[in-house]
């Protein structure tokens, strides 16, 4: 299929409705509107369902029915509407249904602003809502990766009967870019008659199912936790992503980064090659499950000393390349938050003073 | 001769949790019989509350979903515009649906959404140990206002069938009770009627049934529908608020 140059939030619709998903539910809020107004001309054109729902908190719910009941269904937002949907979150996590959620993150905490930020990710990746739960979170670097990962997303969310998260930032949603969709990502839905609450006459069964996540007896609630926390063991071992550049060279450094913040870090490290300094990058496209042997393997090189975390928030996944690097080096965090996106000759500069210090 | 009285298909063989002299046993029942009479047992998607009733899923044999606290509309919402061929129902109390639910229930109302809702109102939180809810009584005490409900500090009980009617989408919303025979054959002919709406994705529907709480308002079951009687029905009338029909001959 030939390329066509469309907006990200728009692109992420489009590629909604080529992975079979024809149910969207979503509430206004910037910078992310652009999906629910494509999909309110488009969905009506494929018999799908496009619903304005009146709150965040309705719809993460409208989420949930729609999913217990077996239909592929998605929303969108932007971070202060996912805090509101993070109590749906929960549920559906533990009720074990297949979503996906878009957060094109803005700017925190409180109403922040509406600027591109990447402070969600302590919300995304730790929970968010109540109770031990994981979501599958993706991290798209581009306009064409968040159409891919959008398609990906609803086969892996029915793989694992858990919501999928698609962290964008504002500049993924409001960027235009070239973007080709993909026919070989486009997978039929599982068959969800083993627990899907979608009429007994539809599967043709004399059994209810049932779609539930409270657990009065404290045995069976362990042991759904236990459950649960196998799946997202099976997450970390068979569905890890990352891009590893500049990894074959004989880099001083490791930079971890992810989404609109890895494009930056990437000039950067090409503009430090052409002065001579070689740096590497591990860029995480999925931040739960993290690439914790991709990034622990990177720093054991021989002359890596330094990795440093950039992220467009306060120094949250840090934490992670931490328990990751597991102390075979130090471990540095660099970034901005609110909007402002750090330049590629501040990286250079950070890079240059880290090794230097 | 033939069995002259059975429990409804739609019901399950568990025990309730109820305590003696509560109706949501006979709410449950009429709900059953009219799922088992309209032949739709399998084509149902129910949904529970948290509250009293959230362990309802028990309770019936036809696909079941739990929400959470106030959010059954919205797990309605998800159904119906998806599946708006299955039949849903929502069960939910006055503390759900009145008010840490009222923005759900208001908005789904108002979209005219085909699913129908029963809402049990006993002008109290029953599962959490008697606090006052949005729909207790001027004076009443509850552990939350323990001198009696003052209505100068927390305002006058939500009539919730009269707040729905009063919205300008077709609906059908009544009012109904199941304290005794002659209101609980009224409650049933209600509940058919809804469901029928439903199945004619004619309208919204939502059927208010007063009932009591003899636990939390500390008094013997037949006290309570005494109480009912008096206090309540005078306060919370029944009957069809709004009805479709009445609706297209206004406009």
């Amino acid at each position: 299929m030939a390329k066509v140059l469309m907006k990200g939030n728009e692109a992420i619709g489009e590629a909604a409705i080529r992975a079979g998903c024809l149910n969207y539910f979503a509430y206004p809020i910037t910078p992310q509107s652009e999906v629910a107004e494509y999909l309110a001309k488009r969905m009506p054109e494929v018999d799908g369902v496009f619903l304005q729902g009146e709150s965040e908190v309705a719809v993460g719910y409208m989420i949930f029915g729609a999913a217990a009941c077996g239909a592929r269904v998605f929303t969108t937002s932007s971070s202060p509407g996912i805090s509101l949907m993070s109590e749906a979150l929960s549920y559906i996590t533990c009720a074990q249904c297949p979503a996906v959620f878009v957060n094109i993150m803005r700017g925190g905490p409180g109403l922040g602003g509406i600027l591109p930020s990447q402070g969600d990710y302590f919300q995304a990746t730790k929970g968010g809502g109540h109770g031990d739960y994981r979501l599958f979170v993706m991290a798209p670097d581009s306009v064409q990766e968040a159409v891919e990962m959008v398609m990906e997303a609803f086969p892996l969310a029915e793989k694992y009967r858990n919501p999928v998260m698609i962290l964008g930032d504002g500049l993924t949603g409001q960027m235009m870019e070239p973007v080709e969709f993909p026919d070989n990502l486009q997978k039929a839905p599982t068959n969800k008659d083993d627990w899907a609450t979608n009429g007994m006459d539809t599967r043709g069964s004399d059994k209810r199912n049932l779609v539930k996540s409270l657990f009065l007896d404290p045995t069976a609630l362990n042991a759904h936790n236990l459950l649960l926390k196998e799946k997202y063991a099976r997450m970390q071992r068979e569905d890890v992503r990352y891009e590893a550049y500049n990894t074959d060279g004989d880099y001083q450094a490791l930079i971890v980064s992810y989404g609109t913040m890895s494009r930056v870090c990437r000039t950067a490290i090409d503009n430090l090659k052409a002065d001579g300094v070689e740096v590497a990058m591990i860029r995480p496209q999925t931040l739960f499950p993290f690439p914790i042997d991709a990034i622990r393997q990177a720093v054991g090189r021989e002359h890596c000393r330094l990795a440093i975390s950039i992220e467009m928030s306060m120094g949250q996944m840090v934490e992670d390349v931490e328990r990751s690097v597991q102390g075979r080096c130090p471990v540095e965090w660099y970034g901005k938050c609110g909007g402002e996106v750090p330049t590629p000759e501040e990286i250079m500069d950070v890079v240059r003073e880290r090794l230097a210090g | 001769m033939g069995k002259t009285f059975a429990k409804p298909e739609a019901l399950s063989d568990q025990h309730t949790h109820y305590c003696p002299g509560c109706t949501h046993g006979v709410i449950h029942r009429l709900i059953a019989e009219v799922i088992d009479e309209m032949g739709i047992r399998g084509r149902t998607v129910g949904i529970a509350p948290v509250g009293c009733s959230v362990l309802a899923y028990n309770y019936f044999d036809c696909d079941f979903q739990e929400a959470a606290h106030g959010r059954a509309p919205a797990m309605a919402t998800g159904i119906k515009r998806v599946r708006p061929d299955l039949m849903v129902f929502t069960y939910q109390g006055d503390g759900d649906l009145a008010s840490i639910g009222m923005g759900e229930i208001v908005h789904a109302a108002n979209r005219g959404e085909k699913f129908t809702a029963i809402f049990v109102n006993n002008a109290i939180y029953g599962m959490t140990g008697g606090q006052m809810a949005p729909t207790t009584m001027p004076q009443q005490r509850t552990t939350t206002s323990p001198a009696g409900r003052d209505v100068a500090d927390v305002g006058m009980p939500i009539k919730v069938a009269e707040l729905l009617a009063a919205l300008q989408t077709p609906a059908y919303i009544t009012r109904q009770t199941v304290i005794k025979p002659k209101y609980i054959k009224r409650a049933k002919k209600a509940i058919a009627r809804a469901f029928a709406y439903q199945a004619a994705h004619r309208c919204f529907s939502l059927v208010e049934v007063v009932s009591n709480c003899p636990t939390n308002w500390g008094m013997t079951p037949l006290d309570s529908i005494g109480w009912v009687e008096d206090q309540l029905l005078a306060y919370y009338p029944l009957g069809d608020k709004k009805t479709p029909e009445s609706d297209e001959e206004v406009s």
